[in-house]
């Protein structure tokens, strides 16, 4: 798994969460920009009010995020199997494994925890066998 | 057609807790032998309800849960709110044996998950005589940091919403969604820096390693059951803690995470029972 490839599903975000109505709803509260990184390519993700607006592929220059959440490409794949290993199944547990890292300014991640797991696992079982 | 009512039943007693009197909730059913029930940090009793409502351990054992003083239905002391809640290894061992006390239990078995199996490894090296049998559940004799606590209590992170979420991924995947959600209730329900209190003495207050070599399985029994999706009590940390008391019975629970009696109870079962008819056997 490359990180072009963890990329691809985070790409796909906007149509995995805007259409859960309970989980926009959740994320209501919920405006701002994050890094999920993978082998050190960041994608950017801007969220407004809950709703996913856009998914960008890094690198980039000077751009502004509060929170980032890193880990290796093959880390986020076994995130995303349908049923992760142990360890795998949860990104503060993948914190605890020392395979992720939750960095910058943690206060809006720990204010929207849940919907912030929630919109990262919404690809879960929606991609293909390594 | 008659209300069908649980067998569970609640009182309130005032005990002597934490120093002062406290108004403590204690629920139980069935009979037989005293299985006192210890809930995990920043939850209550009623993560044994399925235990409680289970004619195989009812038939055979007496099971009682108190909810913790700022648990559950047990009100905090007078002057609560100036003060900030604390948990230590001498008032968790106090408020345990306060209880047995008053309840004048004869040599309880004591299950207790967490929090409440650190409790177990000094209940079993200090107090082994007042127990004929102790399960830690989800018990270690020691655990590396992994969070920041405070991120518990401060007012710009909801307190409820935020114990829940840290927690959530402690529920391994394979458990029913009802009872993942009714498991972490009773953490988004929690009193405000209650689950933070009860981590002093789960992080700060309680290494143990420092009294395994104490237990004496032949004086008292001691069982561990750890889930495997357990991130918090690692399958490691009670493999490394079984590996210090000889004598000690560990067993790795699959499918399970940190709250099993809750989050899967029909699993549990399996896990429980044999352990539950071990103790019946020993008499």
């Amino acid at each position: 798994m490359s990180a072009d490839q963890v990329a691809a599903v985070l790409a796909r975000l906007p149509e995995l969460v805007n259409r859960r109505e309970p989980l926009v709803r959740r994320g209501r509260f919920f405006s701002g920009e994050f890094l999920v990184e993978a082998d050190g390519v960041p994608v950017h993700v801007k969220v407004h009010e809950g709703r996913i607006e856009t998914v960008e592929k890094g690198p980039f220059r000077m751009r502004a995020w509060r929170f980032a959440i890193r880990a290796e490409a093959d880390a986020w794949l076994r995130f995303w199997e349908p049923v992760p290993a142990p360890g795998y199944h949860d990104v503060i547990a993948m914190g605890r494994l020392g395979v992720a890292r939750l960095e910058g300014d943690l206060q809006p991640l720990m204010a929207n925890l849940r919907y912030i797991k929630e919109v990262l696992a919404s690809p879960r079982g929606t991609v293909g066998a390594r | 057609m008659a209300i069908q009512f649980e067998p569970i039943v609640g009182r309130y007693a005032t005990l002597t807790m934490f120093d002062r009197p406290c108004r403590v909730y204690i629920e139980e059913a069935g009979q037989g032998i005293p299985l006192l029930c210890l809930h995990t940090a920043g939850a209550d009793g009623r993560q044994y309800r399925h235990l409680m409502t289970d004619p195989a351990i009812t038939e055979h054992f007496r099971v009682i849960a108190f909810d913790l003083p700022w648990h559950g239905k047990s009100t905090p002391p007078v002057g609560f709110h100036d003060e900030d809640y604390q948990l230590t290894t001498t008032r968790y061992t106090d408020a345990v044996l306060t209880v047995a006390d008053a309840l004048e239990l004869d040599r309880p078995a004591l299950i207790g998950c967490s929090m409440g199996g650190r409790i177990v490894l000094h209940l079993a090296a200090h107090h082994a005589e007042r127990f004929r049998a102790l399960i830690g559940v989800e018990c270690a004799d020691h655990q590396t940091s992994w969070y920041d606590t405070t991120w518990l209590n401060r007012p710009d992170v909801h307190g409820g919403e935020i114990c829940a979420a840290m927690v959530s991924g402690l529920v391994a995947p394979q458990s029913p969604d009802e009872y993942r959600w009714e498991t972490l209730w009773g953490y988004m329900q929690s009193g405000p820096g209650v689950f933070k209190g009860d981590l002093y003495f789960y992080r700060e207050d309680s290494d143990f390693r420092d009294r395994t070599a104490l237990i004496d399985t032949a004086k008292c029994p001691l069982y561990l059951l750890t889930g495997e999706y357990d991130y918090s009590c690692t399958p490691e940390d009670t493999e490394r803690t079984a590996a210090a008391i000889p004598g000690a019975d560990a067993v790795i629970m699959k499918e399970q995470g940190h709250f099993p009696m809750s989050e899967n109870p029909a699993k549990f079962r399996e896990y429980i029972l044999p352990v539950l008819d071990a103790i019946r056997g020993a008499g």
